[in-house]
Formats: structure tokens, sequence, C-alpha cells
């Protein structure tokens, strides 16, 4: 065995700090190459003309005054998940749990508009489910976050299983409210006294959930950027012995932040319920609490970059449900495109941040 | 350099806006077509059998009413149900189908907020409550169709206990139900009503899942029952978990919903199916013509809303064919009554008088009078199936509401 101290064949180095219009320059050919490789897929496997597919992708996403109000509200849920997750994934605690503090909330909305629905005032049942979908997501989250202050447990497994744990408690509450029974559905709550319900604006439902989050993407922006607190997050999620050694309790730190986090997801959860599909189901999370990590991590916890990330992926979502319906395609269909744009654009941050060297011809020492 | 390629690489991104603009305009301009619109919404797409037996109907209905079909696929029990009704409302429809029981609350606040346009909700319960003049349910007396494929299922045991492969007392049939649901109840007791009817001796098991779809659940509870003994196994869920397990097993299975003999060729026997395509002919036409349509419709044998598949004969035992003939001839004729109280007892009694929950409630209070003329009058007070009763003979391993 001859062991040649040879270079190979790739090595890949960290890069400096790109010059901003080359990352966005990475980054726009990054979905030009996405789109030309789903272009590729999409008339081998199908036969059909790319730019329609991509033009009905266009449509289904902003082709109507609905559909435009339709992509604004998966929007704002999806943002305001990203949202609550940031600051604990900013100071490196890893809260997978954003689906279970979400459901936790939505439950807690539902159990006071099932109960309470004909005992006091709508408005003041809505303020009550408020309070109460936000205290269930804070406590939700705060639960592994005492158990990693204090005893430094795994906080990802943690986080994790209490999602199981909330759909658990969705599943045995849906048996208890379902109509008619036997159904496993429990139906839109209140629908004819509407009692719980967010108010309309107009005729529209969702423009009230629209400012909600507009109003907490501007206040986390200031949170993370200009508050003390803020601050600290950052410093704890560099380096806890630093924080420390500046003075900065750590165990309060890591449990208020979760609590933030749990409590927007608690109130997530209060406008999925009170403001939009007014029912319980265990699946009306829908993912959105993973899909949130995803946009976190796009956008580098950066507030403004995560509202064009769940831009792009809620688009591509309401795109893709087109496809499916005017071309007689399988909705997988629609997911392989969607896959193909997220890996290009994920893959692509892997170029801004290394730097990939090929072997030269000789063999010898490049640089 | 650097600056060349990022505005060459601008334009080149400009340009495809620029055509994939142009292209979406062109794909969003052809509604102006004249043809008459007709949405429809399901909870998965053509991979469930529940969801791809609507979709077949809803295609060769509008087929041939030459209507165009606008079908939306993959749609929850959620505020997409109410989004993807209100988008076939901007996109013209004049009638809109959805498909899934928990589809039905969302239907009604689509109705409420469109009262132009007509909506028609299957499984559902609460249109005879309700009172919206544009807002249906429709069923069919799937009942019958149980009843029927029993009767294959009680011959297909017979033969076993002549053969000797069992004893009359080993005649034990599985159900894989979803949910301890009326709907399900009907099911497996007119299936196991239509068993007996030609097997004395027959007796079953049923376990639930607690899913509609759950293809490694729905297997795992097929093995389980054949595992506990059960000589024939039959299914009210939409995947093809209990078939595959059957045909792994070598163990006769009844189906649901559609033929599954080309998956399960050794051990298919026949299925019943309920045809959607009379009912939304029914509905469209209606529509179109803006008569008024019922508010609980349900198809029958004689609407061909009720179907058996073809008997597969390599399975099925000899005469299968004209015993199930005979007694859909009489079902036809009203000779013969699948819930015939003298049939079937309850802890060791006939009913003479009972109350199902029909008008759906929260507190599920009993509050129609349902056993007329020695009969329990299944889908004569509301499209949906209310048969709740729990008849001797049949024993629940587990039960999933």
């Amino acid at each position: 065995m001859s062991k040649l101290n040879r270079e190979p064949l790739l090595h890949i180095t960290k890069r400096k700090e790109l010059p901003l219009a080359k990352t966005w320059a990475i980054r726009i050919g990054a979905i030009v190459a996405a789109l030309i490789v789903c272009a590729i897929v999409t008339t081998a496997m199908t036969g059909l003309d790319p730019f329609s597919v991509f033009g009905t992708m266009i449509y289904g996403a902003v082709g109507t005054e609905r559909k435009t109000w339709i992509l604004l509200k998966e929007l704002a849920v999806l943002l305001s998940v990203a949202l609550a997750l940031t600051p604990a994934f900013k100071m490196k605690f890893w809260n997978l749990g954003g689906e279970g503090q979400i459901l936790v909330g939505a439950w807690a909305t539902a159990l006071c508009m099932i109960y309470m629905g004909d005992v006091i005032p709508s408005g003041l049942l809505i303020l009550v489910c408020l309070a109460a979908a936000i205290l269930c997501g804070a406590v939700w989250a705060m639960i592994p976050a005492f158990f990693k202050a204090k005893w430094n447990t795994n906080e990802t497994l943690f986080t994790l299983m209490m999602n199981y744990v909330a759909i658990q408690l969705v599943a045995y509450f849906v048996i208890i409210w379902e109509v008619p029974k036997g159904s496993g559905q429990v139906g839109i709550i209140n629908q004819s006294t509407n009692a719980g319900w967010l108010p309309y604006i107009g005729t529209n439902s969702y423009i009230l959930v629209i400012l909600f989050v507009a109003v907490i993407t501007a206040g986390m922006f200031v949170y993370l950027k200009y508050s003390k607190h803020g601050y600290e997050i950052s410093v704890v999620g560099e380096s806890q012995r630093t924080a420390r050694y500046v003075g900065i309790k750590v165990d309060k730190v890591i449990i208020r932040t979760l609590f933030l986090s749990g409590a927007i997801c608690g109130f997530t959860g209060w406008m999925i319920v009170s403001g939009i599909d007014h029912t319980i189901t265990t699946t009306l999370a829908g993912g959105r609490g993973f899909l949130g990590i995803m946009v976190s991590w796009l956008a580098q916890f950066n507030v403004i970059a995560m509202i064009f990330a769940s831009l792009l992926i809620v688009f591509l979502e309401q795109g893709a449900g087109e496809i499916s319906t005017s071309f007689g395609l399988n909705q997988s269909f629609a997911d392989i495109l969607t896959g193909i744009i997220l890996f290009f654009i994920i893959g692509c941050e892997f170029f801004i941040n290394y730097k990939v060297h090929m072997r030269k011809k000789s063999g010898k020492e490049e640089e | 350099m650097k600056k060349k390629v990022l505005s060459l690489v601008l334009a080149l991104m400009m340009i495809f806006a620029f055509s994939v603009t142009l292209t979406g305009c062109g794909s969003g301009s052809d509604s102006g077509d004249a043809a008459y619109k007709v949405g429809f919404i399901c909870l998965h797409d053509e991979n469930s059998t529940y969801d791809k037996n609507f979709i077949d109907a809803a295609n060769a209905a509008c087929e041939n009413l030459g209507v165009e079909a606008v079908i939306k696929t993959n749609i929850p029990e959620g505020q997409e149900c109410y989004d993807a009704a209100a988008e076939l409302v901007d996109a013209g429809c004049g009638i809109i189908f959805a498909d899934s029981f928990g589809h039905e609350d969302f239907m009604i606040q689509a109705a409420k907020d469109f009262p132009d346009v007509q909506f028609c909700h299957s499984t559902g319960t609460k249109a005879h409550t309700e009172g919206l003049e544009n807002y249906h349910n429709a069923f069919a007396s799937i009942y019958e169709g149980r009843y029927l494929a029993g009767i294959a299922a009680g011959m297909k045991i017979n033969e076993m206990i002549d053969a000797g492969d069992i004893t009359a007392d080993q005649a034990k049939i599985g159900y894989v139900g979803a949910y301890t649901y009326a709907e399900v109840v009907s099911g497996y007791t007119s299936f196991f009503l239509g068993a007996r009817s030609v097997c004395e001796s027959a007796t079953m098991e049923v376990t639930f899942t607690g899913s509609w779809y759950d293809e490694a659940l729905e297997k795992e509870a097929a093995n389980k029952l054949i595992n506990d003994g059960c000589v024939l196994i039959s299914q009210h869920a939409d995947s093809m978990g209990a078939p595959t397990a059957c045909e792994n097993k070598g163990v006769p299975n009844v189906s649901y919903n559609g033929s599954t003999k080309d998956a399960c060729p050794n051990t298919f026997i026949v299925s019943s199916k309920i045809n959607w395509e009379p009912y939304y002919e029914y509905a469209i036409k209606a529509a179109m013509d803006g008569t008024a349509i019922d508010a609980d419709w349900t198809g029958t044998l004689e609407t061909g809303s009720v179907e058996l598949t073809e008997i597969n004969e390599d399975v099925a035992a000899e005469g299968t064919v004209e015993a199930v003939e005979d007694a859909k001839a009489k079902l036809e004729s009203g000779e013969l009554k699948v819930f015939d109280t003298s049939a079937f007892t309850v802890e060791g009694k006939n009913l003479d008088s009972y109350k199902a929950d029909v008008d759906t409630d929260a507190d599920y209070t009993p509050d129609t009078e349902v056993i007329k003329d020695g009969a329990f009058l299944e889908s004569e007070f509301r499209s949906a199936p209310y048969f709740d009763l729990q008849i001797d003979g049949i024993k629940l391993l587990d039960t999933k509401f």
C-alpha cells in the first residue's frame, strides 16, 4: 500500500466575508439554475411547456385578489412562527417545539371558545382566549428551558418530545369535543354565534391577522437589534462563558427568551383558531413549527430577510397547488419542483461560506 | 468583471421574469371559456381509493354533461377548504362539491357567503337542519351494497366449512374499521347481516384504526385479526393496507371503494362501492337549470349509486353471482330489508323502538324514532347513516371515537 501524500481532488476552505453584491449574485444565480433544472425536469417528465407551468405557479400564488390575500395570510402565519423561534435560535437554544407550542395555544383558544362561548361577551372572550393561548404556549416552551437552565438537559430532544405530548393532548380533547359522536371532527366552533372569533375588517377576515404579524415583526426587529435583552441573547449565543464573565445571568436569559418564544407560538395558535380556522385538529399547525425553523435559518436570523424567506416558501406552496389543479398533475410533482428550488437556495449558502478548490493537474500545492 | 457578471445575471433574471409574467397572464385569461364550470374539493388525491372513487365519478359526470371539471386535491379539513371553495367561485364554478366529512362546516360557511352558488357535500349530516337553500348533503344506501357483499362473504365461508377447512363454529369474520362512527357501524353491521343470512354460525370481530387513511395501521389491524383466527377480512378504511395483508397471508378479502383484484388476485372476492356519478349528474343538471337540489339525497341500487364490482370467480364460492343477483332483486322490490328487526338482537332482545341522533348537536341527543314497520329505517331521515347499535354476534375488540 502506497501512502502517497496526495492532495484530494477537491478541497474546501472557509471564505472571508464576501461583498454583499457577490453574495446576492450567487443567490440569484442559484435561483436561475434551480428554475432551469425545474424546466428540464418538467419537460422530461410531463412533456409540458415549463413556462406555462411557471406561469401557472405565479397565477396560483397571486393571480387573483383572493389568492393574494390567502398568500398574505399564509405568509403572516409562517412568519409569525419563524419570528417566535428566532430569539431562541439566536441564543443557540434549539427550539424544535414550535409545532407543539402552536398547538397548545390553539388548544387553549378552542377550550375557552367552547366552554365560555355562551357565558361571556365575544370581545372579552377573545381577550381571555388570547391570554390563555399565550400562557399555554409560554409554559410549553419554558418547561424544557427550565430543565436546560437548571440541569443542562438536551433541549433538542426535550422540545421535540413536547410536540408529541401536545398532539396527544389535542387528540384527547378532540374526542371529547367531536360532533357528531365518533366522527373525530370538532367542526367549526361557535359557527352560529361567532363567539370568540376575530372580527372581519369589511368582508375580509385575514387583514387583522396580517396586521398583528406586521406589529410582531417590527417589535421583534427592534427587540433583537436595539434592546438590552436582544444584546444579551446574542452574547449568550456566542459564548455562555463570555456571557457569565460580563455578568449576564444565563439561566435567566434562557428562561426569559423561551417564554417569549413560546408566547409568540401560542399567539400564533390563537390567531389560527380565533382568526382563521375556527376549529381544532391535531394537524392544525400543519408543520409550520418546522417550516418556521427553515425560514429562520434561511434568513440567518435576520428579521427583514425572514419576510422574504417566508414569502418564497409560501409562494412555492400556493403555486404548487395550482399546478396540480390546472394540469391534472399529482401534488407530488409540485413538491418535486419546490424541493429542487429549495435545494438550490439552501445549497448556495454553502458556496457563500466556503470556497471549493480543484487539485492542480500536476498534483503540486496550489498555494 | 464581477460587475459584468452581476449585471448579466440580473438581465437574465429580468428577461426570465418578464417571460414568466407573460405566460402567467396567458394562463390566467383563458377563463372566458363558455363551458359551465363545476368545482370539486378532495381531501387527498387519486392515491387514496376513497378520493379516486370521487375523482373518477367527477370526470365521468362532467364528460357526459359536457361541462368543465375543476378539481382541487389535497385540501385539508380546515380553512383551506373554505379558501378552495371561494377560489372555485372566483373561477366561475356554478356548483361545488366536497368529498370529506370534515369539509362540511367550511362548505356551510362558503354557502352562506356565496348564496348564488350551489354547494354539495358528500357524507355530511347538517343540510337538513341548516336550512340553507344552496347547501346540500348526499350519501347512498351503501348498507345495501355491504349486505350483498356480505352474502358473497358468507358463501365463501360456507365453502370453507363444506371443504372441512374450518368447523362451523370457527366461522369468524374480521373487520377493520376507521372510527366507531355511525357510517362505519352501519357498514359492518349490514355486511355481517348479509353474511349471516347465508351462514348462520358466522360471528365477527371488529377493530378500529382511529384514522380514515393509514396504510400501516390498517395492515397491522388486518394481521391482528387474521392471527386471532378470522377466516375472512373486510374493511372500511381507505388504503390498500387490509387487502394487501390478506393477499400476503392468503385470506379472502371483501373490499370497499373499488376492485382491488389487480393487486390481490388470489384473495379478492368482491367490493361494494358508492358510485357518485348519478348524484353529480343530477345536481349539476339541477344547478344548470336553476331547479332545486334536495337537501338530502340518498342514492340507491336503483339510481345506480350503490354498486358491486365484478365478482372474482377464482376466489368466490360457486353460485355467488346468482345468490347476489337474487338478493339484489329482493332489496330493490322491497321484499327484503337489510335492517329487518327480526334479523338481529341487541343484548338478546329484538327491538321495536329506537331513537337515533339524526339532528347533529354537540350533546349527541337521540331525537328521531327510526324503527317503523319492523325495520330500522337507515338513510331515511337524512342521507348519512345513523345506525349505531351494537348488535349481538359482533364483538368490538376496541373502540375509537
